[in-house]
């Protein structure tokens, strides 16, 4: 396998709140040869602010964030929406070669396993029932999968690294790719019908049987473990990041 | 006036409702699915309708005048509104120069945006929507709740009893047919003693000034034929170069909106009967100074299909008069700013941006991008409150240096372990209101990535 020299970069929140979703992010791309480097002066991919309508005032933030990455060969982080961010919203951005090179650079760690590492099984033992929370941006945005509505050839990145696994269910769920409903500042600005789409997609799993929810993205999970926790259901969300790296590489 | 988000938390208080109401509008995605499975090259299809549309708006101007050059050859009266006022009053003259006082009017929302129902009451004319569904909505002085389902947040029940009101049917009956009939009945009176029949149009087709009007209860073509004086009210936008376009938009038109191959009625009007009159109202209202908007102007391509509405998450659990707009949904939300951004500032925020809309659309209207633009152009206009104005400067500014985040970060962290329950989950705090905030780990990614990277002899 190809070495690359990687820039990690962890999503804000997980950061903050979900320390070992990075952890394990890191131990993967360090178990599949890869040099990876952390940059200490990160901050966050500007997306809340964008989404809230603040394009304008997150230029320095997306400034800050090309500074830190275009260095490296790879951007790499467990978030499909902070990667389709930075690929599709850094356009306001004067595009210098170190800006473009972030953009076509930056990947969400699955799609970088799969389509630049060229990794479709990584040996993982992972005996749970699982249902696959499609995260929105990381479908529809980086288009990991074929999303119900359209009538296209039928693929799923995230899916075909899972299914391998050894003594994984993948659950069939009802809705296979409805929106949590988290949406960033939405779920403040919107949290009733935030939280009844995060209720609905927490049942969904739940009716069909799954353990553990899992997805591309720990905000979608944050929201939806926020729920989980509040009703006490039985069910426990797990980022990608930490299935994958539970592994025998 | 009210948010959005108001109407959605009220509406969502009745919660089998707001299910019910989700699935029935579930169930209307699935089929469009099926339906759209059952075409090949589906999405080619889809494209080439865009493309169609993306050639009329660049070259509107000359079709407009070839689609009315042929109409007046055939027949018909043209008249051209500016805005809703010079429309309903061009309707209102055209009623009285022939003397009348009935009129029927089968589905049309450009005369929803533009008021007529309401102005032509209070001018004395009794115009009766003809369309079922439009009828049991003009009967509840309610407005539309959806495009193609006016009364889709109506159960049987409350029709029955609505019926039984206005109606005289059995009281506690809602057997569908029952009640179906009874409309029938009732509005087959109606057509007979109607002088005028105003229509919308979903398409007006370039090279031959023909009007084309897709319906599945044949209530346009009803009016039509029984009144003497036809008038088919249309925006700007409606236009499609030739005859053999018409295909590409009627193959996708409804099984996007509802599943169903093509509409029961697919009626062509190209000129008036024999000893009768037939008027063309082509209606602007702001749609010109949309097509100027680079941004925007592809939201000029709809063809009111309703497909964006069934699939949004958004809408099918807050009802389409959450949104305060005659069309409601993801496709409201990128067209109401246009007509009023003060107004309608809460409705791009009304979306999780999960971009269902713009895959499910049948023109390839780029809605969630839209949403995203006017988001920005809401807050650039300084439209948010002061205080949402600050916070986002300053988090504008703390984002952009790591020690200023790093240290805000351990400080949101040390307040969460620290502060009591109830001023953490103080009624402000949204989040919270059905939702546990994440547990605060000790230490947060980059504090433990210093600790452990220099064991391993210091990544960067």
């Amino acid at each position: 396998m190809k070495k690359y020299r990687i820039g990690l970069f962890i999503p804000c929140y997980i950061d903050q709140f979900y320390p070992k979703v990075g952890v394990a992010t890191l131990e993967l791309l360090k178990k599949l040869g890869q040099e990876v480097c952390y940059p200490l002066k990160q901050t966050c991919c500007g997306q809340p602010l964008a989404n809230t309508g603040a394009e304008k005032e997150a230029i320095p933030v997306y400034q800050n964030f090309v500074n830190n990455f275009s260095e490296f060969d790879y951007v790499v982080t467990p978030s499909g929406s902070c990667a389709y961010h930075v690929k599709e919203h850094f356009d306001i951005l004067k595009q210098t070669p170190e800006v473009k090179k972030v953009r076509q650079n930056t990947y969400e760690l699955c799609e970088f396993i799969v389509d630049v590492l060229k990794v479709d099984d990584l040996k993982i033992e992972y005996p749970h029932k699982v249902g696959i929370h499609q995260s929105c941006h990381g479908l529809r945005g980086l288009k990991l999968g074929k999303s119900s509505e359209l009538m296209t050839e039928s693929y799923n990145k995230v899916r075909g690294l899972l299914e391998k696994a050894n003594g994984i269910e993948l659950i069939k769920l009802d809705r296979e790719d409805e929106c949590c409903g988290f949406g960033g500042t939405f779920s403040i600005f919107e949290p009733a019908i935030s939280a009844k789409m995060g209720k609905e997609r927490v049942h969904d799993h739940l009716r069909n049987g799954a353990e553990i929810i899992t997805a591309t993205d720990m905000s979608c999970l944050m929201h939806m473990e926020g729920i989980i926790r509040r009703k006490n259901e039985n069910i426990k969300v797990v980022h990608i990041a930490e299935i994958l790296n539970s592994n025998r590489l | 006036m009210k948010q959005h988000s108001d109407k959605a938390l009220q509406f969502l208080k009745d919660e089998p409702r707001a299910d019910w109401h989700d699935q029935t509008l579930w169930i209307v995605r699935q089929k469009r699915d099926k339906a759209a499975r059952s075409v090949a090259d589906w999405e080619k299809l889809r494209h080439q309708a865009s493309q169609v549309k993306d050639h009329v708006l660049s070259n509107l101007d000359q079709y407009l005048i070839q689609f009315e050059k042929q109409a007046v050859a055939n027949g018909a009266i043209v008249h051209w509104a500016e805005d809703a006022d010079e429309f309903n009053h061009i309707i209102l003259d055209i009623i009285k120069d022939k003397s009348a006082s009935r009129v029927v009017k089968s589905k049309s929302m450009l005369t929803e945006e533009c008021g007529l129902n309401p102005f032509l009451e209070k001018n004395g004319v009794e115009i009766v929507d003809t369309d079922l569904g439009e009828r049991i909505i003009q009967f509840r002085k309610e407005a539309p709740s959806h495009i193609v389902l006016p009364a889709i947040h109506l159960k049987k029940e409350e029709i029955g009893e609505l019926f039984h009101e206005k109606l005289g049917t059995e009281e506690g009956n809602s057997d569908p047919t029952y009640l179906t009939s009874a409309a029938r009945a009732h509005l087959r009176e109606k057509f007979l003693s109607a002088e005028i029949a105003l229509t919308g149009a979903n398409f007006a087709v370039a090279e031959t000034g023909t009007v084309v009007v897709c319906t599945n209860e044949g209530n346009a073509d009803m009016g039509v034929h029984s009144a003497r004086v036809q008038v088919h009210c249309m925006g700007i936008e409606k236009i499609i170069p030739r005859t053999q376009d018409l295909g590409v938009f009627t193959r996708l038109l409804a099984r996007n909106a509802i599943g169903q191959p093509i509409t029961t009625y697919t009626s062509h009007y190209r000129k008036p009967k024999p000893g009768g009159e037939m008027h063309i109202v082509i209606v602007d209202n702001g749609r010109s100074a949309r097509l100027g908007n680079a941004t925007y102007r592809n939201s000029l391509k709809c063809i009111r299909c309703g497909g964006c509405m069934n699939t949004c998450p958004v809408f099918r659990r807050s009802g389409g008069h959450s949104y305060g707009y005659v069309i409601p949904g993801p496709i409201g939300a990128i067209l109401a700013p246009c007509t009023d951004i003060k107004k309608h500032k809460d409705l791009p925020f009304a979306s999780s941006l999960c971009g269902s809309c713009s895959n499910v659309c049948p023109v390839e209207i780029d809605i969630t991008n839209q949403l995203y633009r006017w988001r920005q152009e809401i807050s650039e206009k300084k439209l948010f409150p002061p205080l949402k104005r600050y916070v986002l400067k300053v988090a504008g500014f703390a984002f952009s240096k790591g020690s200023i985040y790093d240290f805000s970060g351990k400080m949101a962290r040390l307040a969460l372990r620290i502060l009591p329950r109830a001023i953490v989950y103080h009624r402000i705090n949204t989040w919270g209101w059905e939702r546990e905030l994440p547990a605060v780990p000790s230490e947060s990614f980059k504090e433990w990535y210093k600790k452990n990277s220099q064991k391993e002899g210091g990544q960067k």
